[in-house]
This record gives C-alpha cells, sequence and structure tokens, in this order.
C-alpha cells in the first residue's frame, strides 16, 4: 500500500517535472518560461520528499524557487532585449549540435553506470547532515561564506562601474 | 518508497490539493459570472487602482539586481541556520562560534555594501 502511494506520488511528479521542462523550451513568452521552470524545480524539490532527502527539498524550494528564480527574473528584465521576449537568432545548428554532443554524453553516463539501488533512509536527514557540517565539514562550511562574500563584492564591483 | 517521515508531508499534500481545487473554482466561478463584453478598460491590468503608465515591457534599472544578489546571499546563509539550530545543543560553544564565523564573514559583504551607497536609493 504505502510503496504504491509512493510509486503513484512519483509518477504524478515525474510527469509535472518533464512537462514543465518541455513547456521551459516551447512557449513563446521567455517569462512563462521562467514561470515553468519554477514549476520543474518544485517538482525536484518533491522528489527530495519521497527520497526522505528533507534538508535537500528544504534547499530547493528556498534557494532554488525562492532566490535563484528571482535571480533568473530580474535577469531577464535585465536584458535590453526584453521588449522582443524570446528572441530567436541564427545560432540553432551550432546549439542543436552541442546539446545533442551533451546528449551523447548524458546517455554514455546513465548507461555506463552501474546503478546500486538502495532503500532511502526512514529518518529525517537535517540532523545527520548538521552534525556533519559542524563538526567534521567546518572547514568548508567557513569557505561557503567566503564564496559568498565574494558574490557579493563581486555584484557590488560590476554593478556600480555602470 | 513512503516511509513514515514522508508521511508527514500528506497535509502538504492535502493542503496543495485543497488550494488548488479553491483556485480552479474561483477561475471557473469568473469565467462563468463575469460580464464577456471587453471594453479599453477592463483590458488595462489592474495595478492597486492606479492606471499603468507607460509599458510594463521595458528594461529595469541594474539596481534591483544587486538586492536579488543580497538576497540570495543571505537567503543562504537562512537556509544554514536551520541545520545549525538543530545541532546547536548536541555540539555546545564551538558551534555558536562556528556560525558566529560564518555571519561575521557575510557581516563584511553587507558593510561593504553599505559603505559603497548600494543600499541608498537615490
Amino acid at each position: 500500500m504505502e510503496s504504491v502511494t509512493g510509486a503513484i506520488a512519483f509518477w504524478i511528479l515525474a510527469v509535472a517535472i518533464i512537462g514543465c521542462a518541455v513547456l521551459v523550451l516551447t512557449v513563446p513568452n521567455i517569462f512563462h518560461s521562467a514561470l515553468f521552470l519554477v514549476g520543474c524545480l518544485g517538482g525536484i524539490a518533491g522528489i527530495y520528499i519521497l527520497l526522505n532527502a528533507d534538508f535537500l527539498a528544504a534547499v530547493q524550494i528556498l534557494i532554488y524557487i525562492g532566490a535563484v528564480a528571482v535571480m533568473l527574473i530580474f535577469g531577464i528584465m535585465l536584458t535590453q532585449d526584453v521588449v522582443k521576449s524570446n528572441v530567436s537568432n541564427h545560432y540553432r545548428i551550432p546549439a542543436l549540435g552541442l546539446s545533442g554532443a551533451f546528449l551523447v554524453i548524458l546517455l554514455t553516463a546513465i548507461f555506463g553506470t552501474n546503478w546500486q539501488t538502495q532503500s532511502p533512509s526512514t529518518e529525517a536527514s537535517t540532523g545527520s547532515i548538521a552534525d556533519a557540517l559542524f563538526s567534521n565539514y567546518i572547514l568548508p562550511f567557513e569557505l561557503s561564506s567566503v564564496v559568498l562574500l565574494t558574490a557579493i563584492i563581486g555584484a557590488i564591483v560590476i554593478a556600480k562601474e555602470r | 518508497m513512503v516511509t513514515q517521515t514522508s508521511l508527514n508531508y500528506v497535509p502538504v499534500v492535502v493542503a496543495a490539493i485543497v488550494s488548488g481545487t479553491v483556485l480552479s473554482l474561483l477561475f471557473i466561478l469568473a469565467a462563468v459570472v463575469a460580464p464577456k463584453r471587453r471594453t479599453m478598460i477592463s483590458a488595462i491590468p489592474y495595478e492597486s487602482g492606479i492606471p499603468p503608465k507607460g509599458s510594463t515591457w521595458k528594461q529595469i534599472n541594474l539596481r534591483y539586481y544587486l538586492f536579488a544578489v543580497f538576497f540570495l546571499v543571505f537567503d543562504i546563509e537562512a537556509v544554514f541556520l536551520f541545520p545549525w539550530a538543530l545541532t546547536y545543543l548536541g555540539i555546545g560553544a564551538i558551534a555558536f562560534f562556528e556560525m558566529v564565523i560564518f555571519l561575521g564573514i557575510l557581516f563584511l559583504g553587507l558593510v561593504y555594501a553599505w559603505k559603497k551607497g548600494v543600499l541608498k536609493w537615490t
């Protein structure tokens, strides 16, 4: 019974994610693309919850849906050709080649990997992530603040020049 | 696949279903009840009752982007506070100072922004 509900939830999420991903590419308005990307990221948060990765799910919602989506929409609004919404250019064939090559790389990786199936842990992961983060991985944690500081200063330096 | 902890999210699913249903009902109701006649006034986007000026499709000021970056950075900072709060009692004083250093480094960024006058909107 439980695995049936899990499977139903997984397939609903999977269809939603792939549907949103296709719509990101096909809708004519670039703002709508961004909104469908948000839907896609939300579905991935749902997959994380199904796998009991509750911390990852929270990070996905707070950072990707909360902040990265805002950055993305601001980025669209900052572009000069925003009035034309979705500008097409003459890079169609190079883009096809590049994405085709990337697809080949992905497929080789997917079929070349010996996937180990492992049932997800049954307890919430935030506590154990926290214990590891604040004891063994304290240096990467503190370094992340330096990276974020670099982001702030870099953004100010670039934006101030104008 | 579904375990005890993911059963905790059943209220989230219920809330999503309820809000989705209510929202679709409102849209259906609006489609049924609202007058079909389209005038120039009804085509204007509602903006707190003030008539909108100019085109909404225009390039925004670069300053907004800086605020988006600040939001992103301090959002990530807030995310780190959650596991910290969980582990705080277990690890004790060291965890406190770890977080003080983390916040202190980020605070430098805020001070830099402040000194550069980025936060001022003139």
